[in-house]
């Protein structure tokens, strides 16, 4: 039962968590967020009175389920370590949730160390070139429950249970309605805070409804206020719509991460404490509990945001991100690069640092004092991570980008880039992921088939190396010798790869050009060798479709994520995940690395976007505003914005150093699938289901910034509508939707889709 | 087949290799475990749709209706279900599918579809844990059939039986096309050439717009919006300037400036047009019926063609005159051009091929009737499309045609092309123009039958109108009157022609009939149409087996096709040498290079082969472009084209660029066969040339 797999899988997630948290617990169906009764944030600013005491029976209940399980699946060492566990919370839990708030962790990140140890050491193990004793033993029970028998599901009831209070449920619809009426009589400043209760609210009100039995009256309370709520959340409602029956509820994913993780609401205090007081006057105990038990209201001192402010910043499953989910530092800058002697050695210094950062005063500087450049502040330090050592190859390839760069042509409003489109004919719908290599060079598709094509768009053609044999024969001290090893009879314009049993949705070459990556339906992903053109090695870890998957800017690294909810980050030769990413509450779309290598995005059908770090595990940044899944991210080449595209047809812009969206850019009116930026980082490129490639101003969009510090401190932001004066040009295409972009590194765009008659 | 399970997981639709539903009842068998192998489509289906619906009206769940449940119990043998477990199975029912359903959504969005298929429902199904329904591979469509009678609809997928031995001996299906991969510029330099791979730059919209409003200022903003091409294809004429300036026209100018590009293709087209070789002229023809960047060249087009008329009526070239009447359906077919601008032109030159006294050297042996008739067809064409309450084209041309009909002195052959005219507009205009003068008309083709022998031309002309009227009439008149057809009654209202028209009548009645009853058997069975090959092939044949992706590179510098005809006159012309050199008229960092573009399997639009012009950025301004056409003679295809031509476009070697230069044949088989003559195209390409790929 996959189920299950998930289930346990979250567990250990739980278990090895150093900081457990209420987020850390999202899709963990054992814990329904009450096992941290006082989680982050909600003892720290409300001052509410939480039932601390209350609720501990029913820790201990679930609790127990989980070592019901774990014992029931022989996972003996677990139940020890849970057992030990067990007892801290108990103690020590409020003061130590309080203290993990305010170091703002955001603590959604579970890391799944292996062997308990220190997370870096792991890391610099990993890369160390023995890798000897890097073996984790096989926790392989980590998803070793996929093969367990389907059993009854304590948990699940024990997160249910939660709804057996009630009261009468012809009642509600009166609360509902009360409560409605009070809000539209305050004053416009408070009406939109308060208007964001309307909708958890009302999913509570429903969902306690059929849990409880009281189908009439919860289709009735249903049809009644489901037309009231904002238009983004239809696709949920229509979910919630087909929920009637209790037996429903248990095994719906989407039920269960409502129920399990607290949606977030971002209220001003006056507005809060008229809620509050409203509520205790009525002795509307039923919605009291609710709030009090089923959302987090992140409280706020100042003005009371604006209807305008709240709809940029909502949409997700979950609410809006707390603030203390956004504090961290990250460190946004890029890496050093390693100092190459080159011929054109001036021109390149210059070249690069208009890349690094095209802004105001620092180029001058930097192009003086050329060798020693310093450091970016903001940069991670160059071991942070432990990354592969540079190959001779990788720095003739290094040499040649610089080269390239030198011709670069520099973009802008009036000089747009021309775009070459590759149509894939005869796809019958089938093609469903693209890559193109950094030089361009070659151009992969993932098929519904389960085929991966790698095609050369340069007159070279692919080869393969000869056999064990032929090799041989070779003179190994001739100077040719990588052109020896190499068969010209196979050579040919492209080549297909066989080994997937399902769809494959993700597919990323690795920067030296020498594999490619491909994540399926199957659960799977695979390594391909571009020299000999067979799979290499199949991760296996996703149980579940995996979504996307994409290769470090380092290499070495990839990161995966899929329906499982979970990213991971691996390492080409290892077997086992290095790192699991838990937290998002619905499937992971898409996945990509930071130019520095040192986090990683993920964007989901939960609406979010989460930022991770890589050495620690932690989520450091959650962004909301998307209404629809995401499907594509793209960092900017200076590593400090974040742009994402979803299926409601917007792009949004993030500020990674701040943690706030500072752009919208409107436009396209299906999924946007491929975002990019040129590579210095001038242009923003977006291609969309509805068959156009759209071009965006990125420099004018982050140059009007008003980063100051009264809304980097709230969080507030107030986007200006100038989607028409940011957008530099829609070309149309006949009938192809646009689901690949990529700059050459002149700043050619490419563009990618299959062609649908 | 209703068997109890001793233990039932609410949670899941549990599966079994057959696609096994169960589904938890209140009904006195505790588990009704309903086997729906290819059921699940249909509810599927039906919820997707109803959830469309629901999208309308506002999310109120949708259901299955209980005669649905009842329908599949009974379809597996259950006959008698009570009532309450069908209301609790549609309930349970509907709530799985419609998570499968969204879950199926999951898979489309991945897949960068629109379109669910079976696929994605399978996949849900694996998702849930269920082994999915084999069998159900249909890409396009799932094909169920409807059936109604007794008062009860039913959609149904039709299993058919099939005959092994039918399969063994039906010859193999043609091996789908390989997936493959072309390139083309979707833009240049911010600019949107008007090539075939790319949508219409100027959509017929803003064509008309234009010309009905040419007063209109067109600011700097909207221009990169509407008038690319004016810009793109490297004419920076007056006109556009003007415009970029706001100033405003007095009177918009009708011809453009033409690059020399596009000269280079009007003239290769036009030659090709009325040139002898037929090949060539289709490919021509198929060039203007589909070409999205004509619109340019259309003043060229219409003028050329009225100019044509005009000189070969006089000279009697009864086949110039049938190849510019094809050139004028072929612009009428081109679904980017806006004709309505160039109708004072074309129309007087298609009356021409209708009416005119004599088209031809020697009228009585020469087919001139199927030009007159092809003209009148092309005639009513125009008048349906174009006709408007402003232009009245269809009066007008109606009145024309009438009163050089009644004129005693028209020729028989006018005589003919009024008619044809007229006919052609319709059923109405027959009933109210051509009937009431049959009898007029009978008298007069009497007399050239039966008295006394004046010219065989007039003779001729006679039979071909009495034929032409019986044609027209026959079906018209079928309608009109009530059965019987009496051969008296017919020639006392329209004399001379009554008896041979009331035969053609009775014909036509009972070719209604048999066509009617055809109908009616038809709609007996109502079939849907079976799910069809979008596949175009290539024009080789005799091509088998697993076609090759063929990659057509980045179209840095060119590809091409260029359909060079011989005139008439000049069966196997000389080799000639053009080189051509392109303005640099545009930004000097624009290279003008033409784009010949050769066709591959399952091309984006047209099968033909298809010139454009268009313009190639580079990155090196300094660059002079060099297109050059050659022809020498190359291998000989056959005796009576033993020339092949090359294009080249070379441009001079940069000092800057270590590469060297390339020279590589593209792949050309395709278009050079379905050439007649056999085109061979080299590219060449410098490093000039090189810089402008994407690599």
């Amino acid at each position: 039962d996959m189920s299950l797999a998930k289930q346990s899988t979250d567990y250990f997630v739980t278990l090895y968590t150093k900081q457990p948290s209420a987020d850390g617990f999202g899709n963990n169906n054992a814990n329904d967020g009450r096992v941290l009764s006082a989680s982050p944030g909600s003892s720290s600013s409300t001052g509410s009175n939480k039932q601390t005491a209350a609720v501990t029976p029913e820790d201990q209940q679930t609790l127990l389920a989980v070592l019901q399980f774990l014992k029931k699946n022989k996972l003996s060492e677990s139940v020890e370590i849970l057992r030990r566990e067990a007892g801290l919370p108990e103690n020590s839990l409020d003061p130590k949730a309080n203290e993990s708030a305010g170091a703002g962790s955001g603590g959604a990140a579970g890391i799944v160390d292996l062997e308990g140890g220190d997370a870096s050491s792991l890391l610099s193990r990993v890369t160390g070139s023995s890798s000897a004793g890097a073996q984790a033993p096989t926790k392989g029970t980590v998803q070793s429950g996929c093969s367990a028998v389907a059993e009854d599901q304590p948990d699940v009831s024990v997160v249910l249970s939660a709804y057996s209070q009630q009261g009468d449920p012809t009642l509600y619809k009166v609360y509902y309605r009360d409560l409605k009426k009070f809000i539209e009589t305050v004053l416009d400043c408070h009406r939109a805070e308060l208007s964001q209760v309307f909708y958890p609210l009302f999913v509570h009100m429903y969902l306690e409804l059929v849990y409880n039995n009281h189908e009439s009256e919860a289709k009735a309370f249903f049809e009644k206020f489901s037309g009231d709520q904002e238009c983004y959340y239809e696709e949920d409602l229509r979910i919630l719509s087909g929920l009637t029956k209790k037996e429903h509820m248990r095994g719906n994913e989407t039920l269960l991460d409502f129920r399990t993780s607290k949606f977030v609401l971002r209220i001003s205090r006056d507005s809060y404490q008229l809620l509050k007081r409203h509520l205790q006057e009525r002795q509307n105990n039923q919605i009291w509990n609710i709030i009090q038990e089923h959302l987090y209201i992140d409280i706020f001192d100042g003005m009371p945001r604006s209807k305008s402010q709240i709809d940029a910043m909502s949409g997700s499953l979950a609410g809006e991100a707390k603030r203390e989910a956004n504090k961290t530092k990250v460190y946004y800058g890029l890496l050093k690069e390693p100092e190459i002697e080159l011929p054109l050695d001036d021109e390149d210094e210059e070249a690069e640092n208009e890349e690094g950062k095209p802004k105001k005063k620092k180029p001058k500087k930097d192009s003086v004092g050329s060798k020693s450049k310093k450091q970016d502040p903001n940069a991670p330090s160059q071991n942070r991570i432990p990354l592969p050592e540079l190959k001779d190859s990788d720095k003739l390839d290094k040499i040649m980008y610089m080269k390239e760069a030198t011709k670069r042509i520099r973009l802008g409003p009036d000089n747009l880039p021309s775009v070459c489109f590759y149509t894939f004919l005869n796809a019958y719908q089938g093609l469903t992921a693209v890559d193109l290599t950094d030089d361009s060079s070659l151009i992969a598709g993932g098929f519904a088939d389960s085929t991966v094509r790698v095609w050369s768009v340069t007159p070279k053609k692919l080869r393969k190396v000869k056999s064990a044999a032929d090799l041989n024969l070779i003179d190994k001290e001739s100077d040719d010798v990588l052109e020896r090893i190499m068969d010209e009879k196979t050579a040919s314009e492209s080549k297909i790869m066989y080994g997937h049993s399902g769809p494959v949705y993700g597919i990323s070459f690795s920067p030296d050009r020498n594999y490619l990556l491909s994540s399926s339906e199957d659960g799977t992903v695979r390594l391909w060798s571009l020299l000999t053109f067979t799979c290499l090695v199949a991760y296996k870890g996703h149980n579940y479709p995996v979504w996307d998957t994409q290769f470090s800017p380092y290499g070495y690294y990839f990161v995966s994520g899929g329906h499982d909810r979970v990213a991971r980050l691996w390492a080409t030769d290892h077997y086992q995940p290095l790192r699991i990413f838990s937290g998002h509450l619905a499937d992971i779309t898409c996945t990509r690395f930071h130019p520095n290598s040192n986090y990683v995005a993920t964007g989901s059908s939960d609406r979010t976007i989460r930022l991770w770090d890589v050495l620690s595990g932690n989520c450091v940044r959650i962004f909301t505003g998307h209404k629809g899944p995401i499907h594509s991210l793209a960092f900017s080449p200076n590593g400090k914005f974040l742009a994402s595209g979803a299926t409601d047809g917007r792009v949004l812009l993030w500020d990674i150093g701040h943690g706030l969206m500072v752009g919208e850019l409107k436009g396209h009116t299906d999924t946007i699938y491929s975002l990019r930026f040129s590579r210095d980082g001038e242009i923003l490129a977006s291609g969309s289901m509805d068959n156009t490639v759209r071009l965006w101003d990125a420099m004018k969009a982050f140059d009007d910034l008003e980063t100051d510090d009264f809304t980097a401190a709230t969080g507030h932001i107030h986007l200006q509508d100038n989607s028409q004066e940011l957008l530099l040009g829609t070309y149309t295409t006949k009938s192809t939707p646009v689901i690949h972009l990529h700059f050459t590194r002149r700043n050619l765009l490419l563009a990618a889709g299959a062609f649908n008659p | 087949e209703i068997s109890s399970h001793s233990r039932f997981d609410p949670c899941h639709l549990n599966g079994s290799h057959d696609g096994i539903l169960c589904f938890s009842s209140k009904c006195d068998l505790d588990f009704v475990c309903v086997s729906t192998r290819g059921y699940i489509y249909r509810p599927v289906c039906f919820l997707v749709s109803a959830m469309a619906e629901e999208r309308r009206q506002k999310h109120c769940s949708v259901v299955l209706p209980t005669e649905s449940m009842k329908a599949m119990a009974e379809s597996v043998g259950v006959g008698q279900l009570q009532e309450d477990s069908c209301v609790a199975l549609s309930e349970e029912v509907s709530y799985r599918i419609k998570e499968i359903a969204q879950d199926a959504l999951k898979f489309m969005h991945h897949g960068k579809r629109r379109k669910l298929t079976t696929s994605d429902i399978d996949n849900a199904l694996k998702l849930k844990n269920v082994e999915p329904l084999y069998g159900f591979q249909s890409q396009e469509f799932i094909p169920f059939r409807f059936a109604s009678g007794g008062g009860r609809e039913l959609h149904f997928y039709e299993e058919k039986e099939v005959d092994l031995s039918d399969i063994i001996n039906t010859p193999l299906p043609r091996v789908p096309l390989d997936v493959s991969l072309k390139a083309h510029w979707l833009s240049i330099e911010g600019m949107q050439p008007a090539i075939p791979e790319n949508p219409p730059p100027a959509t017929k919209e803003q064509q008309k717009a234009e010309s009905t409003e040419p007063l209109k200022v067109v600011k700097p903003g909207q221009e990169e919006e509407g008038t690319i091409q004016g810009k793109s294809q490297g004419t920076t004429t007056p006109d556009g300037k003007g415009k970029e300036k706001g100033l405003i026209r007095l009177k918009p100018r009708s011809t453009h400036e033409l690059s020399v590009e596009q000269q280079l293709y009007y003239k290769e087209i036009t030659e090709a047009c009325v040139g002898s070789c037929e090949a060539k002229r289709a490919e021509a023809l198929q060039s203007i019926a589909t070409d999205p960047g004509l619109y340019q060249m259309l003043p060229r087009f219409s003028t050329f063609i009225s100019e044509g008329v005009r000189v070969n009526v006089v000279q009697n070239n009864l086949a110039l005159l049938i190849y510019l009447m094809r050139m004028v359906k072929a612009l009428m077919d081109n679904p980017t051009l806006y004709l309505e601008k160039y109708l004072h032109e074309l129309i007087p030159a298609v009356v021409t091929c209708i009416v005119s006294k004599q088209l031809c050297l020697r009228p009585d042996v020469d087919n001139h009737w199927a030009l007159r008739d092809f003209a009148a067809r092309l005639m009513a064409q125009s008048c349906k499309t174009f006709s408007t309450t402003t232009n009245n084209i269809q009066s007008r041309i109606t009145k024309t045609f009438t009163k050089s009909w009644l004129d005693d002195k028209t020729q028989w052959t006018t005589r003919y092309g009024c008619i044809a005219g007229l006919a052609e507009l319709g059923s109405d205009v027959i009933k109210t123009l051509i009937i009431p003068r049959l009898a007029v008309e009978g008298a007069r083709i009497k007399a050239v039958m039966e008295g006394p022998v004046v010219s065989n031309i007039d003779k001729i002309g006679a039979e071909h109108v009495q034929s032409l009227l019986l044609k027209h009439c026959a079906s018209v008149i079928a309608k009109l009157r009530p059965q019987p057809d009496n051969v008296d009654q017919y020639r006392t209202d329209y004399g001379y022609l009554g008896p041979m028209l009331c035969s053609h009548v009775m014909k036509a009645r009972t070719q209604a009939a048999l066509q009617a009853q055809q109908v009616n058997r038809t709609t007996l069975t109502i079939t849907q149409p079976r799910p069809t090959l979008s596949v175009s092939q290539s024009g080789l044949s005799g091509s088998s087996g697993p076609r090759t992706p063929s990659i057509i590179k980045v179209p840095s510098s060119l590809t091409l096709m260029s359909p060079r005809p011989g005139t008439p006159s000049q069966p196997s012309p000389p080799a000639t040498k053009y080189i051509v050199m392109a303005t640099s008229a545009g930004a000097a960092s624009t290279q003008q290079v033409i784009l010949f573009f050769t066709t591959t399997p399952g091309n984006l639009s047209s099968q033909s082969a298809s010139p454009v012009t268009s313009t190639v950025p580079s990155a090196t301004s300094t660059l002079q472009p060099l297109v050059k056409l050659e022809s020498g003679s190359g291998a000989g295809l056959t005796a009576s084209r033993p020339l092949q031509k090359y294009i080249v476009v070379s441009l001079p070697s940069s000092a800057s660029s270590s590469l060297e230069t390339k020279s590589s044949v593209l792949p050309t088989s395709i278009s050079s066969s379905s050439l007649d003559g056999g085109m061979k195209l080299e590219r060449s390409e410098s490093p000039g040339a090189s810089t402008q790929s994407p690599h």
